[in-house]
Formats: C-alpha cells, sequence, structure tokens
C-alpha cells in the first residue's frame, strides 16, 4: 500500500516538475521554432507548432544585413571583461567584510544590494551625461564599467557567502606561518574558494551577457553588442517575428551553451549557504 | 630563543573585560601549559601571544623585544589548531613547506626539512595526500610538523588533541612532550584537560575568569594549592571539602583531602558513611560516600582489590600530612 502511494506520488511530482520545466522553457522554444518558419507562418492564427516548412531562410537574412561576429565579439568582450574586473575588486571586498567584519559591515552589505532595487532609468541621466563629457559614449570601456558597477554588489555578496563558508582558523595558520595578507589571499583563500568564485564568474558572464538596458541606451555602432542585435530587429520596419526569432536564437545560443555544459556549478553556486 | 613576558595584559570585548591585567613571564625552553574551564581566557590568552588577537593594553615582548603591534607573520611562533588548520588544497608535503615558501627559503633546505619531519611524525609515505584523506591523529602530525619545519622561537598549541579520541589523545601527549625534550623550545599548551596539565608541564598555569589562580610546576600545585578552586581543579578525582565543625576542629573554615590521601576500612576509622557508588577501574576502585558530615559525597581512591556494594557501611581515616586548609575566602592556610 505504501508502496503504490509513493509510487503514484513520484509520477505526480516527475510529471509536474516536467510541466514546471516545459512552461518555463517555452517562450524560448517557441522563440527557436519560431525563427526556423517563414514570416507568415511565424504570425499564422491559429500558431503552428511543428507543421511548418522548415527553413534557415531567416538566418541568411540576418547574417546578411548584420555583422553578427561584430556584436558576439562585443558581448564576450564587455561580458568578459565587466565580471572579470569586478571579481578583482570584489575579491578583496569579500574578504575583508567576511574575515574582519567592522560594526557597520552587515549595513553596507545591505546598502550594496539596495542598490539594485534601484531603477536603472533613475540614473540615466547623470551617467549619459558623464559618459558623453568622457567622451566614453558607444564605447567597450563605458559598457564594461558600467556593468561591472551594476553586478558588483551580487558578486560581493555571493563571494561574501563563499568566504563565510572557510574557516577562519585556517587563514590565521596561514598568517602564524608568515604569509602576507596578499600572499594569504593569493596562496589559502583563493584556491580554497575556487568552486565558489567559479559559479560567481558564470553567474555575472549570463547576467551581463542578458543585459540590454544600458547596452541600447549608451552604445549605437561600435559598442553594440547582442541585446541590441536583437532589438535592431524589433521595430524599424515593423516586426518581422521569423527573422527576429532568429535573431535571438543567435544571441542566447553561445550563453545557453555555456550554461548547459556550467548547470552543476550554477546551481550549487545560487544554492550555496542555503541548505547546510 | 624565545622567552616571552606578559605585562599588565588586558582585553576586552566590547564593554566585557575578559582577560583583567596579567603579569606572566615564561622562560625560554619551558612548557608552560594553560589550564582551566571554558570560557577562562586561556586561549584567548595564546592568540594575543601569538598576535592572532589585539591587546587591549599592556606589553608583550618576546626576547626582550616589544612584539606588542608585531603582527603574527612577524614573530616568529607557530601554532597548532585545535581544528588543525590544514590547508585543505594542498598536499601534507605542500603544507609542511609552506611556511618555509612564505619565508623563500632555499628549495634544497625544505626538502631537507620537510623529509626530517616526516620521518619524525611517521609521515613519510603520506606526503603526497591531501589532509582529507588523512585520520585526524595524522591530520594533527601534519600540523605539528608544519609548525616544526620552520624552527620557530615558540610553539603555541590551542587545545590541539580535543578533536582526537582517548587512546590517540594519550599517545600524541607522549609524542609531543618526547618533541619538546628533544627540541627544548619554549612551548605554550593550552589545554581544559588537568590531566594533560599535570603530565606534559614544566609550569602550569592556572586561570578562571582571565585570573592567573596560581602558577607553578605540576606537584607544587598539587601539594599546596593556594586556593579551593586550583585544589579543586588539579587532582584526579577532585579533591574533597569538608566544612563545617570537622573543619572548625583544625582551625580552618574548609579542609580538603584528596581521595588518594584517605584511607578506607570496612571496620574501623574517623568518619563513617554508606557507599553509594563504587567504580571499580581495575587498578584503583573509587567509592563515593555519602553521609560523612561536611562532605556529601566523599570520593575515596582504595586499591582494586577492595571490593564493597551500594549501602555498605565504611570507615575513613584522612592522612594527616595531606590535610588541606582554607580560610573563609578559600585560600590556602598553613
Amino acid at each position: 500500500m505504501a508502496r503504490s502511494v509513493t509510487q503514484r506520488r513520484k509520477i505526480i511530482n516527475t510529471a509536474a516538475a516536467w510541466a514546471i520545466g516545459l512552461l518555463i522553457f517555452f517562450p524560448i522554444l517557441w522563440t527557436i521554432l519560431t525563427s526556423f518558419k517563414t514570416e507568415a507562418q511565424a504570425i499564422a492564427d491559429p500558431p503552428i507548432f511543428l507543421g511548418f516548412d522548415w527553413t534557415l531562410e531567416n538566418y541568411g537574412v540576418v547574417m546578411e544585413r548584420s555583422n553578427y561576429m561584430r556584436f558576439l565579439w562585443n558581448s564576450v568582450i564587455i561580458a568578459g571583461g565587466s565580471t572579470l574586473l569586478g571579481t578583482i575588486i570584489a575579491v578583496p571586498a569579500a574578504w575583508s567584510m567576511a574575515f574582519v567584519p567592522s560594526k557597520r559591515t552587515k549595513d553596507i552589505l545591505l546598502w550594496m544590494l539596495s542598490t539594485k532595487m534601484l531603477p536603472a532609468v533613475g540614473v540615466l541621466y547623470p551617467i549619459y551625461l558623464i559618459f558623453i563629457k568622457m567622451g566614453l559614449l558607444d564605447t567597450k570601456i563605458a559598457l564594461v564599467v558600467v556593468l561591472m558597477l551594476i553586478n558588483l554588489p551580487i558578486i560581493v555578496w555571493m563571494l561574501y557567502t563563499y568566504f563565510k563558508e572557510i574557516p577562519g582558523e585556517i587563514l590565521e595558520a596561514a598568517r602564524m606561518d608568515g604569509a602576507s595578507l596578499r600572499e594569504e589571499v593569493l596562496y589559502v583563500l583563493t584556491p580554497m574558494a575556487i568552486p565558489g568564485i567559479a559559479s560567481t564568474i558564470l553567474l555575472n558572464v549570463i547576467l551581463a551577457w542578458n543585459e540590454a538596458f544600458w547596452t541600447l541606451n549608451l552604445t549605437a555602432a561600435k559598442a553594440a553588442r547582442l541585446t541590441a542585435f536583437i532589438a535592431s530587429y524589433s521595430s524599424p520596419e515593423g516586426l518581422f517575428y521569423a527573422k527576429l526569432s532568429a535573431a535571438s536564437t543567435m544571441a542566447i545560443a553561445p550563453i545557453l551553451i555555456l550554461g548547459w555544459f556550467s548547470q552543476k556549478q550554477l546551481v550549487s553556486g545560487l544554492t550555496f549557504g542555503a541548505v547546510k | 630563543m624565545g622567552q616571552i613576558q606578559l605585562n599588565q595584559v588586558t582585553k576586552s570585548f566590547g564593554n566585557v573585560q575578559v582577560i583583567p591585567p596579567l603579569d606572566l613571564t615564561i622562560e625560554d625552553g619551558e612548557f608552560t601549559v594553560f589550564v582551566g574551564p571554558s570560557g577562562c581566557g586561556k586561549s584567548t590568552l595564546l592568540r594575543m601571544i601569538a598576535g592572532l588577537e589585539d591587546l587591549t593594553s599592556g606589553q608583550i615582548s618576546i626576547d626582550g623585544e616589544d612584539a606588542t603591534d608585531t603582527p603574527p607573520a612577524k614573530r616568529g611562533l607557530a601554532m597548532v589548531f585545535q581544528s588543525y588548520a590544514l590547508y585543505p588544497h594542498m598536499s601534507v608535503r605542500k603544507n609542511i613547506a609552506f611556511p618555509m615558501r612564505m619565508a623563500k627559503m632555499d628549495k634544497a633546505e625544505q626538502d631537507r626539512r620537510i623529509e626530517a619531519a616526516a620521518s619524525a611524525l611517521n609521515l613519510t609515505d603520506y606526503l603526497d595526500r591531501r589532509p582529507g584523506q588523512l585520520s585526524g591523529g595524522q591530520r594533527q602530525r601534519v600540523a605539528i610538523g608544519r609548525a616544526i619545519v620552520r624552527e620557530p622561537s615558540a610553539f603555541l598549541f590551542d587545545e590541539p588533541l580535543s578533536n582526537l579520541d582517548a587512546a590517540l589523545r594519550v599517545g600524541m601527549r607522549l609524542e609531543i612532550s618526547e618533541m619538546h625534550e628533544r627540541l627544548k623550545t619554549t612551548m605554550i599548551y593550552v589545554t581544559h584537560d588537568q590531566v594533560e596539565a599535570m603530565t606534559m608541564a614544566d609550569k602550569i598555569v592556572v586561570l578562571q575568569a582571565g585570573v592567573i589562580e596560581q602558577v607553578g610546576s605540576p606537584l607544587d600545585l598539587y601539594n599546596a594549592p593556594c586556593n579551593k578552586f586550583v585544589a579543586g581543579f588539579i587532582g584526579s578525582p577532585k579533591m574533597n571539602f569538608i566544612e563545617g565543625a570537622e573543619a572548625a576542629a583544625h582551625g580552618a573554615h574548609c579542609i580538603g583531602c584528596r581521595p588518594e590521601h584517605i584511607t578506607v576500612s570496612t571496620t574501623e576509622g574517623l568518619w563513617q558513611g554508606t557507599v553509594g557508588v563504587a567504580e571499580h577501574l581495575g587498578s584503583d576502585t573509587y567509592i563515593h560516600i555519602h553521609g560523612v558530615p561536611g562532605c556529601d559525597p566523599m570520593t575515596v581512591r582504595a586499591s582494586g582489590e577492595f571490593t564493597v556494594k551500594h549501602g555498605d557501611r565504611v570507615y575513613l581515616t584522612p592522612d594527616m600530612n595531606h590535610l588541606h586548609k582554607f580560610d573563609e575566602a578559600g585560600l590556602r592556610v598553613a
């Protein structure tokens, strides 16, 4: 009896999990499917699920019309650069908060996180003006800096949580063994925190890759990246869903592949500290 | 060299003073044990000597030089932690080499010292393993190896054996004692276990609530404890304290008599009582006796052959030469 109940429950749970998973994945799946349709089939009513004439035409048009590789390259540089810069700044910051906390450390952490609540558009104007003055509009450097700043609270928080789990005595042992602060962080803390640092980096690459608001507002042609590339298919000459979908698929494919191969790291990173 | 001097050292956490002004001198080559109940400030004191904890006021000097504000790395001391604190991502060899690597020591010399330490500590076969693949005792050996190789002016041990099982603890205790005989380096050892203190120390420092109660050799403390706290803390089983008329007869507020200084008999003696529990250890029998006026229960050590059971009437005679007298404040009176 007990066995049949658990068996039934197992089936229900599995079905529910699949249903939720598909529900979440559906928009991406639909985008990918649409990218292989003709424009007419893309807007057909009722929608066609699989029974359409599969075509690669959209991809050809997109490749012809835009320089995909340049957008891709900009995305790689900006996502990678902002994450790298952020990590270099965040490791010492998280170290100091985790191992030599002051009375205000918790407040500072919360304040940092609170900046994420601020609508980005609220600071668009000042940042835009600053970049004009500095001559940095539509440059990769500008976007690297802005995205780094935007994601810095998350990087610091994730690293902080990881570092908190490292026993302080090990760092004290390093100090007793004659390690300077730099050597302590470099030879003891960082290697022990590598799994944490890796998932932090992964998550931030993804966040930076998908960022659109600042990309659209601060770049035009030179530093535009994949999120701008998608947007360029959404409005000017009316909506071309199939081509838009093809562009979207091409934009998300690299990060989707990266995410797929690193999902284990990602999940452990995101749930770290939740279960002891 | 490794003479360490504490001068009017204090430590406060916020408004709570955990160590009131304290003076202590640890001579070069001495094995000093800080002992006391948990929370007595012994670990804090050790960490202050190590430099891991700042002093609130006072001064620490090592070999005559002021080290109060010297960072831990520059004090020339080595520490062995309760949790071993090994570097989990490094092999045993790299763990032991770490302090030498930080000191930028010649590679050949490093290897020579690693080999020497490993063979002394029976770690030769484990040099390429990670700490995670070792047993508790082996990990503690690695921690000791890491401390030895840099030839520090003093070793600091923070309850190094607490995480080991009883049998291993006795073995490691001997190894550390032998290491001290061999190296003749100053060692400061923190423990809450008075047996470790008695067996290892040249000098015991008994602490309670951050205050030094008594400093002396193990036998000094055993034979002439300066107050009731030290009398009760040193020695196992604990000293019996007798108050009331019996104590007044000896001109004291309280008299103390160790379980091994009381003769037990089934026929005659000074005091009488009934057996509560008899613990047979084989070599000895510890008898807990109820009904002795001014002391309940009284613990007595008898020989292993002495058999009594619950409820038996027994007679007790204390050894008058080993009676300790204390006044109302708990201080020893001669």
